[in-house]
């Protein structure tokens, strides 16, 4: 084999990174003494190491993104779009994994197959970010997937958690199903599976695409829309987030939603972007249904988890209106969204770990019932996560609303726009119930306290950084700015 | 104009009293103590910088004044950008003033979560200075809404038996309206170009689009005003409310809408002005009018002051809209004068509350034979809010009444009824509550004005005498800066009606 054939494997170094620490770490663990005590031991070395390692992959996707790459010939592709979104999920991924710990210990989860699994659900996800065929992005997507079954079932003497997997599995495969079939559709009607040979095979068309290729499309965005969750696709998500173990649940509610949304953004900004006619109305149909289902089932709810899962339906309705505008604007607009959910998301469900009593956990939003007095510095933070995610300024996630509406207004969906905002009234009003059980309802049985530490240092941070990004802006929009350009200006 | 960045330091000051009062340490008594004098320091310095405000500021140019401008988010041409003219530094000056003394009257009547309030309240005031300095959109509407989380939280959390339901209408009509706004907001981006409010000004907007754009803002001011129909949040705000709650609702609050529609509708749609001023006056007549009758018919005092704050606020709406010089400076002046003396009839309210817990107006009469002092005050203020010639709320109906006659006399017949409904039910009132036999067991022990109370009532009394006898000291101020917005509102309407006919 001269040279020449060998493929350029710099672009995927970082995945490279990650897959060798995580054979590495399962090895480690493999070897280790099996007795309880030791395997707590193992547990924590493992997610150590792990965390250590998404950190340091966070610093070498930084270094290698800068400019755009095209690895495994034509497979695998480096940007700063997928850069930023691979901060993003390795972000999420490291310090959900931080917040774990505390509760692995006290549910006896303790073993060393949690984290070597995040990392490969992580790994998935990079892949997923960076794909740039059909083929690629299938591969990654089921290394994501199989990954999250395993973990959403990882309290094996659960039956919700049990449950909660095999829910995921069944209609995760299912959704596979349409993404691969959507796939072959649009290989059989075009003969390629490569994006740019996609966009050069649609973009140069001078008549109509065939309605092959458009059903196709049809198939394809089915299967990421149930990734993302978005209605209606998203019969899953309350049933998952509800029975997966807490801190997996914060793990599916911002990495693999992160990913898959960067997915769907290249897949339909790519190759398919001069069909944006095509399926433009589709995206702003499942858009509005995903934001009116979030705001409206959420109220309903009685479980923080359940609600969360209606509330992160809705974000992901909302970061879809930057998709359907289908410009520069559009694609900043959802980066800066995602940014903005990840520190949101990752607060409140470290307040929601955060939710013990003795050595049972408690996810009714009634057991939040007089925290202000229990727990001041906690509610403050929690209720500033709710104004947040409600989309009231000064709070961070006024300005993820702000930019998406941003992009839909410039595109002339004044329709889809009004639509969002009077949705994000009716949110606003499950995310003031939980201010307004834990300020203005009466004490009725306390929660623990001291928090663990890592939960109170995750908690602070996110607080800080939704509380005074707007002192500084610029932080986020910058390199989302850039980002959104390499996408679709390049 | 380049000093000291005076908008901003009165921004950041009350947010500066905040992370002191975050750093009290102690026993809860201590803190509770520390927290309230912190509170009333930092407002009360940054109630004498505002002063400072005042005196340097040059009455004769209609320009801006101690602006700041700094980029924010540059990628979108963002700015940070503050500014005072002859209308919002009044504004300024009416907050400044009344958090002060907001905080004086709430100094024994909030007793839980003390420090807590003074936080919210501190907040507050920043937002509240902001919102009247800003001169970029965003920056505004980052204001405009900010307020609601500090007073969701003093409604909901010090609020009274029906608080819940009270903090969250408020927060929910609120936001109603104003996300419409935001939309607005982004279209007036993309076809000026910029958020920049003195740019705006002078940029005329394609004819089809204003009247939507006047919509999206109206619904937003509208509510804030409030405005009939969408009033209705306002009566069980002010009533569930703390005493302190309600003054700035009714003080500072509610002059946001009328504000916003003299910073943003007038010069920026100005043809829309024009088009909806006919559903703006009827809107207003029967607010004025129905309203008045409502509270002629309230059994809670604090629920008729609010009914009547509907009322006055609807002499502020026609004064806006007459786009005469009288009728609009009238209009700031009854904002003004509606300010301080709302303010001060929903701490004479609280006054009694804290001492019988009961706003029922049965539950009182004859309180002149115990309280002399405070039938005197509650007499002058009650005069002032009825428009007695001599106190501020004179002034200013009776300038909007001028106004209003030069452009219809029956708009201006309509809002002269409610002057005189207005007497009827505030000297019914006052009536049931000061005047007849003390009969009422509770009310044998009731005590006159503390040294606390006559303070806080004090300055308010001045302001309301001052502006009734020498209303130049504020007129003076405003007029360069109303003659500004009406000329350029006819330059634009000029311009616009020239380019009908160039296509005709």
């Amino acid at each position: 084999m001269s040279l020449a054939q060998v493929p350029n494997l710099i672009p995927a170094l970082p995945e490279l990174f990650i897959v060798c620490v995580a054979m590495a770490l399962l090895m480690f663990g493999v070897f280790q003494k099996q007795d309880p005590a030791s395997e707590a031991q193992t547990t924590k070395l493992v997610t150590y190491l792990a965390a250590t390692a998404l950190v340091l992959a966070i610093l070498w996707v930084g270094m290698v993104s800068e400019v755009r790459a095209v690895g495994f010939g034509g497979l695998f592709i480096t940007d700063p779009y997928g850069g930023f979104f691979k901060v993003l999920v390795l972000m999420a991924s490291a310090v959900t994994l931080y917040i774990s710990q505390d509760y692995l210990k006290r549910q006896g989860m303790e073993r060393f197959e949690y984290p070597v699994l995040f990392l490969f659900a992580v790994l998935g996800m990079m892949m997923m970010i960076s794909a740039n065929d059909l083929l690629s992005l299938y591969l990654g997507l089921e290394i994501q997937s199989l990954s999250l079954y395993v973990i959403a079932a990882f309290q094996r003497d659960s039956l919700r958690s049990n449950e909660a997997g095999l829910k995921y599995f069944v209609l995760g495969a299912l959704a596979s199903g349409m993404l691969l079939y959507g796939s072959s559709l649009i290989y059989g009607f075009t003969g390629a599976t490569n994006f740019d040979a996609l966009a050069q095979a649609l973009g140069h068309a001078e008549h109509a695409p065939s309605l092959g290729v458009i059903f196709g499309i049809v198939f394809l965005m089915a299967g990421l829309a149930f990734k993302v969750s978005a209605v209606p696709f998203h019969m899953w998500t309350p049933d998952v987030y509800e029975g997966a173990p807490t801190p997996v649940t914060a793990f599916f509610a911002v990495a693999p939603k992160v990913a898959a949304m960067a997915l769907f953004i290249r897949v339909m900004m790519g190759p398919f972007g001069d069909l944006i006619a095509q399926w433009q109305q589709v995206v702003v149909v499942i858009s509005v249904l995903s934001m009116a289902l979030g705001a409206f089932a959420a109220i309903a709810q009685t479980n923080i988890k359940r609600m969360m899962a209606y509330s992160s339906i809705g974000h992901m309705g909302y970061a879809l209106i930057g998709l359907a505008s289908g410009s520069e604007y559009g694609v900043r607009g959802v980066m800066i969204y995602l940014a903005i959910y990840l520190f949101m998301n990752v607060g409140v469900f470290a307040c929601i770990l955060a939710m013990r009593r003795g050595d049972r956990m408690v996810t009714g939003i009634g057991d939040l019932a007089g925290l202000a007095k229990t727990h001041p510095m906690m509610a403050l933070a929690l209720s500033l996560f709710m104004f947040s995610m409600a989309g009231v300024p000064p709070l961070a996630g006024f300005f993820g609303k702000f930019y998406v509406f941003m992009a839909a207004i410039q595109a002339n969906l004044y329709g889809l726009a009004v639509l969002g905002v009077l949705s994000s009234v009716v949110g606003a009003f499950y995310y003031l119930r939980i201010v307004k059980v834990m300020y203005f309802d009466p004490v009725d049985e306390t929660l623990d306290r001291p928090l663990p530490r890592e939960l109170a240092t995750v908690i602070g941070i996110a607080a800080v950084f939704i509380t005074f990004f707007f002192l500084y802006p610029p932080i986020v929009l910058t390199n989302a700015a850039a980002a959104a350009a390499s996408l679709v200006g390049g | 104009m380049t000093g000291i960045p005076i908008l901003s330091i009165l921004i950041a000051l009350p947010l500066a009293g905040v992370l002191f009062i975050l750093a009290v340490r102690g026993d809860a008594a201590t803190v509770a103590n520390n927290s309230r004098k912190l509170a009333l320091w930092t407002s009360g310095i940054a109630f004498v910088l505002s002063i400072y405000l005042w005196a340097d500021f040059d009455p004769s140019t209609a320009a801006f004044q101690f602006v700041e401008k700094h980029p924010w988010m540059p990628d979108f041409g963002v700015n940070y950008h503050l500014g005072v003219d002859g209308i919002s530094m009044l504004f300024v000056m009416l907050t400044t003033l009344l958090t002060p003394l907001c905080i004086l009257a709430s100094w024994e009547s909030i007793k839980t979560h003390v420090k807590e309030f003074m936080i919210a309240f501190l907040v507050l005031e920043s937002l509240m200075i902001g919102m009247f300095s800003a001169l970029d959109l965003v920056l505004f509407y980052l204001f405009f809404e900010g307020v609601l989380i500090p007073m969701f939280l003093i409604i909901g959390v010090w609020g009274g038996p029906r608080r819940v339901y009270s903090a969250f209408k408020f927060f929910l009509y609120t936001l109603l309206g104003s996300v419409l706004m935001l939309l607005a907001m982004l279209a007036m981006y993309f076809d000026a170009g910029t958020t920049d409010v003195p740019t705006l000004m002078t940029h005329t907007f394609p004819t089809a689009l204003q009247p939507w754009l006047f919509l999206a803002f109206f619904a937003s001011f509208a509510v804030k005003v409030p405005m009939w129909p969408v009033h209705t949040w306002l009566p069980d705000a002010h009533v569930e409310a703390p005493t302190a709650g309600s003054v700035i609702l009714a003080g500072v609050l509610l002059k946001f809408g009328g504000y916003g529609f003299l910073r943003y509708s007038l010069p920026m749609f100005p043809e829309a002005t024009v088009m909806f001023t006919p559903l703006v006056f009827t809107l207003s007549i029967i607010a004025v009018i129905y309203t008045s009758l409502v509270a002629l018919a309230q059994e809670d005092m604090k629920k008729l002051i609010a009914y009547s704050s509907v009322a006055h606020m609807g002499f502020v709406t026609v004064g806006t809209f007459t786009l005469t010089v009288q009728g609009i400076e009238g209009a700031i002046y009854q904002m003004l004068s509606h300010g301080i003396v709302s303010a001060a009839l929903f701490l004479i309210v609280g006054v009694v509350y804290d001492r019988l817990h009961s706003r029922q107006i049965d539950d009182y009469g004859g309180l002149v034979h115990r309280m002399p002092a405070y039938a005197v005050v509650f007499m002058v203020f009650m005069l002032a809010s009825v428009g007695l010639p001599g106190t501020g709320g004179f002034v200013g109906e009776f300038l909007v009444l001028v106004g209003v006659f030069q452009v219809n006399t029956w708009v201006a017949a309509f809002t002269a009824t409610g002057v005189i409904l207005g007497a009827v039910y505030m000297l019914y009132l006052y009536r049931r509550v000061i005047f007849g036999q003390l009969t009422k067991e509770s009310l044998l022990k009731m005590a006159d004005l503390s040294r606390r109370e006559a303070a806080v009532f004090l300055p308010l009394l001045v302001l309301t005498i001052w502006m009734g006898v020498y209303p130049t000291s504020f007129l003076d101020v405003m007029h360069v800066s109303v003659e500004n917005l009406i000329q350029q509102f006819e330059t634009a309407l000029a311009a616009a009606d020239g380019t009908a006919l160039a296509l005709r």
